[in-house]
């Protein structure tokens, strides 16, 4: 999805910054997205506070949105 | 007031009593009303055409014999669901699932559906209604769905998450894959190597009141909709978005919901109901039987599963891989993939991977069910620790708190662990005195932990003063089992009023935004959260007022066990204004009295649970019985103890009826053999003793209360508690579940030989 | 053909006309206006239309409505004593027994029969009293517990 990587770097300072720039660097990235994902950031897992700012440095993981039950 | 979603240690006055729910009265008495206990002047009855076949291409229906009938009012068929989708094809997913365009896709699947004046008139308009079907080959099993060699289900279907991606169509949906380190090198570190092979097979939540609807569009568009759903929001912007409805016209309702587990989250005959009344210009209502339940709406994967773990002799597990294979049902999906982010995620592994594959079969569109996906990763997982334990001859309890994962920790699935309460269950269980006592004969133990995410989302709470000074709370989060009890609570904690004076409802879609639907074990979390917002908002304006009442600045005034009190010596003549006297004065200081609430409660924290499973097996006839039970799990803060020990009571019989009996039976014709529940057999009262239950408090710290969800987490560990035990106890790995009696006979006896 | 029954609900003369096939359960719910008794299955595995039929408690989808002439029958939502609940049903809600409650109904008719029959049951005579009906939410534990409780407090 993004061209095979399967970690890049990307510098944003909200979740909302990141999901543009990967969308305008990686293409492919960009459906997945729109579908729908949920954010990690040291630890804490966001589904739709957009405006979460990131910490310096930070690793973040970009999951799928769990359904439940 | 900052509306801060961290959490604040305090002592509580009413949150954690167990008081008497608002809806218990009318639930003991029959006066509350779930989804087919309404009806409307002049309603018609619905009934839906399905498939006897699981996989056929639709070459023609002809309704003309049916539409002549008296009696009948309207009559519908794919053709009157254009696809209005604008190419989102999740979408056209669900609407293909509610009723089948080109293709029957699986057995039960919807072709047409009946309007009539009754029911008998409407049955016999089913009988006159002709399909011709062109049969097809078809596949219900999962490893047969990813052979090449299987019949090709959808043709645009090309494996996702594999480069380059294929160019030719199959039933393999999905690969992806979670992890990290370096399996070769753990592996080679190990002492002792396990690989096993596991199954499970298909259940359904089994709640046990069918899904019903009665629909009403008027000529003017406008359209209402009372239903039984986890989300009626939800299925507002569906319904709305599928027929082509302005989702403001749509006022949907949702009724008193009997039991859902993730079943009632999707909708599956609401477009047909509102698509006949549309079509009739008559109130529709369309009431599912049992058996369309079982063949039609969504039950859980089946899964065959493979999992490899190496570990020293001191315990330390220095590799774990598993690949899970799970299907969707009849639609692509992520079932697997979700299987495998839970795989790993209890422990504290250098080098674990899992790798998923997603498969399209000919069964019904599989369905959330509690927890969903967890708990059969979680059967293979710790039957093969166990095996372990065994193989290296240590303790499985210890084995498993020596690898548990904790706060720092990276999980598996990627993201590094806060504070955490799998450690803590693990050494309850360890100390637990279920975990000492004696076995008797042809009895085993066994128990086994395990992980679920849950989560938040959006929520809206209106909390309104009446004018004699009592608190109503609307929500629009459905509450599934005794959530309004906890947001009265909260309510009443908060406003410092009593928990009679506040009397929570679920609103319609029209009278709150939008609400997620009580799902991830959001309900109690997100809704409470809302509540407490809402009501420091009513104590920011309550303050205002007596400010006003006073004549004084309202920073001189302090909001104290339900009454304003003025602030500062000079002040000690000012009586306390109490929330009756500011709700009888608000026409004169402002009009009335509210607070509001619309929030995204993200960070809803993940939850672990320990299970202790004693199960007794009849090696004559193959018949388990679970002697004793226990349930540990972290609640964060039980805000209504009796409830909370409720969802852990009922997820534990949900899953000893999964590990022992429940089982969808598919024929080699592709047809559901069993669909009632006198052949799909849930646990009865007398198949199960009393399930013991222990609440750990650790704080979430994203919750004002440090409530976490409890609702899903306490389905996960039972498949492996109970199917350890029944292993300790014939001496036999039990490798699929269920655990009936012919396959634990079967397992015996190719063990002897 | 309609069939023409007088019976007695919850101690009220009721006369209806049915169709000779029409189950008890549904014309109790869509003629008579008695909701209480919920339809889980209509084959009567699941117990959620229990009702007390002279005495007896039976599955209202199993029964016709053309049977009723000259019956007793007791449902639900002649359980408590006007505003004055069954120290069943009050059990029921201080126990818990109950979470999405669709069964509820079900279960309070089966305890009600099982205690006058036996007013002082082991849990195992309760479990196996109530083995008819089929509860998916609370997993029966605080169900037992409420009968119990509510067992102890009608013996006095």
């Amino acid at each position: 999805m993004a061209g095979g990587a399967s970690s890049v770097f990307i510098e944003a300072s909200t979740i909302r910054e990141l999901f543009r720039k990967l969308s305008e660097e990686y293409p492919g990235m960009e459906p997945h997205i729109k579908r729908g994902v949920a954010v990690s950031i040291g630890g804490k897992i966001y589904r739709d506070q957009l405006d979460t700012k990131l910490p310096v440095s930070s690793e973040i993981y970009l999951l799928p949105r769990v359904p439940g039950g | 007031m900052p509306l801060d979603q961290d959490l604040e240690i305090k002592k509580f006055k009413v949150i954690g009593t167990r008081v008497r729910r608002p809806d218990g009265v009318d639930k003991v008495t029959g006066r509350a009303r779930y989804g087919a206990d309404t009806s409307a002047p002049g309603q018609l009855v619905a009934l839906v055409l399905r498939s006897p076949h699981p996989h056929a291409i639709i070459k023609k229906i002809d309704i003309s014999k049916a539409e002549k009938l008296a009696g009948v009012k309207a009559i519908i068929t794919s053709a009157d669901l254009p696809d209005l989708t604008n190419g989102d094809r999740a979408m056209l997913d669900i609407l293909e699932n509610c009723m089948a365009r080109k293709k029957v896709l699986y057995d039960g699947h919807a072709v047409a559906a009946v309007a009539a004046i009754d029911a008998t008139t409407a049955r016999a308009a089913l009988k006159l209604i002709k399909v011709d079907y062109q049969i097809l080959p078809h596949v219900t099993d999962v490893d047969e769905a990813l052979k090449p060699t299987s019949p090709v289900i959808h043709d645009h279907i090309f494996t996702d998450g594999i480069e380059p991606k294929p160019t030719k169509a199959s039933n393999f949906n999905k690969q992806a894959e979670y992890g990290h380190g370096d399996l070769d090198a753990g592996f080679a570190e190990a002492d002792v190597i396990i690989e096993k092979s596991y199954k499970t097979e298909q259940t359904h939540q089994g709640y046990i009141e069918p899904h019903s609807c009665l629909a009403s569009v008027s000529p003017d568009g406008a359209a209402e909709m009372w239903v039984c759903t986890q989300g009626h929001f939800v299925y507002r912007n569906q319904c709305a978005a599928l027929l082509g409805l302005d989702a403001n016209k749509l006022r949907v309702t949702a009724s008193e919901i009997g039991g859902g587990f993730g079943g009632k989250t999707h909708i599956w005959t609401e477009p047909l109901a509102l698509a006949l009344s549309r079509k009739a210009n008559r109130p529709v209502k369309l009431t599912m039987s049992r058996e369309e339940v079982f063949r039609c709406t969504g039950p859980t994967s089946s899964t065959s599963i493979d999992v490899k773990i190496g570990a020293k002799k001191d315990g330390t597990i220095t590799a774990a891989f598993a690949e899970l294979r799970y299907h969707g049902g009849a639609f692509p999906s992520n079932w697997a993939e979700f299987g495998a982010m839970t795989t790993w995620a209890c422990y504290d592994i250098k080098n674990c991977k899992s790798l998923s594959k997603d498969a399209i079969v000919n069964r019904p569109k599989t369905a959330a069910y509690r927890a969903p996906s967890a708990p059969q990763s979680c059967f293979a997982v710790e039957n093969t620790i166990d095996e372990v334990a065994k193989a290296i001859g240590m303790d499985p309890v210890e084995l498993r708190i020596k690898n548990a994962a904790k706060e720092g920790t990276k999980s598996s699935y990627g993201p590094v662990y806060g504070p955490i309460g799998i450690g803590a269950t693990l050494q309850a269980a360890k100390n637990h005195p279920h975990m000492k006592a004696p076995l008797a004969k042809d009895t085993g133990r066994g128990m086994a932990c395990g992980f679920w995410f849950n989560f938040g989302g959006q929520t809206c709470v209106d909390l309104n003063v009446t004018p004699d000074g009592t608190i109503t709370v609307a929500v629009g989060t459905m509450d599934v089992g005794g959530s309004r009890a906890s947001l009265a609570l909260a309510a009443a904690e908060e406003l410092g009023v009593p928990y009679e004076a506040v009397r929570v409802i679920v609103a319609d879609t029209s009278s709150l935004g939008h609400n997620d639907m009580t799902d991830g074990s959001r309900g109690t979390f997100s809704s409470s959260m809302a509540a407490v917002f809402a009501a420091r908002n009513a104590i920011t304006i309550l303050r205002e007022r007596a400010a006003k009442t006073w004549e004084i600045p309202v920073d001189d005034v302090e909001w104290v066990d339900g009454e304003a009190k003025a602030k500062g010596a000079s002040r000690g003549n000012l009586a306390p204004l109490t929330l009756k006297d500011l709700a009888k004065g608000a026409g004169g200081t402002g009009g009335p009295i509210a607070g509001h609430s619309e929030i995204v409660a993200d960070n809803a924290g993940v939850s672990f649970g320990t299970h202790i499973c004693d199960a007794h097996v009849d090696k004559e006839t193959g018949k388990t019985t679970i002697t004793r039970y226990t349930v540990i799990q972290d609640a964060g803060k039980a805000m209504h103890p009796s409830y909370v020990e409720g969802q852990y009571q009922g997820g534990a019989a949900q899953g000893i009826g999964w590990a022992l009996n429940e089982e969808y039976v598919y024929g080699t014709n592709g047809r559901l053999q069993n669909a009632a529940f006198l052949d799909y057999r849930i646990p009865v009262c007398s198949d199960l003793p009393m399930i013991d239950t222990q609440i750990l408090e650790i704080p979430n710290p994203h919750h004002p209360y440090g409530v976490r969800g409890v609702g899903e987490t306490p389905i996960v560990p039972p498949l492996a508690a109970v199917s350890i035990a029944v292993t300790n106890a014939t001496g036999v790995r039990m490798h699929h579940i269920p655990m009936s009696p012919p396959r634990i006979l079967k397992a015996i006896k190719s063990a002897k030989m | 053909m309609g069939a023409h029954v007088n019976t007695t609900i919850n101690g009220d003369a009721v006369e209806f006309v049915c169709a000779p096939d029409e189950s008890l359960l549904d014309v109790l719910r869509n003629r008579i206006g008695l909701t209480g008794a919920k339809e889980g299955c209509g084959t009567g595995d699941c117990g959620a239309c229990s009702v007390i039929l002279d005495g007896r408690l039976v599955c209202s989808c199993l029964v016709l409505g053309a049977e009723m002439n000259g019956k007793k029958l007791e449902t639900i939502e002649g359980m408590a004593d006007g505003a004055k609940l069954h120290p069943l049903q009050q059990h029921f809600i201080d126990g818990a027994a109950l979470q999405c409650g669709i069964c509820t109904p079900g279960f309070l008719m089966a305890a009600q029969a099982l205690l006058r029959k036996n007013p002082d049951p082991t849990e195992e005579e309760i479990r196996y009293g109530l083995a008819g009906n089929l509860c998916r939410c609370t997993g029966y534990d605080k169900i037992v517990r409420a009968v119990q409780a509510a067992a102890k407090e009608m013996r006095g």
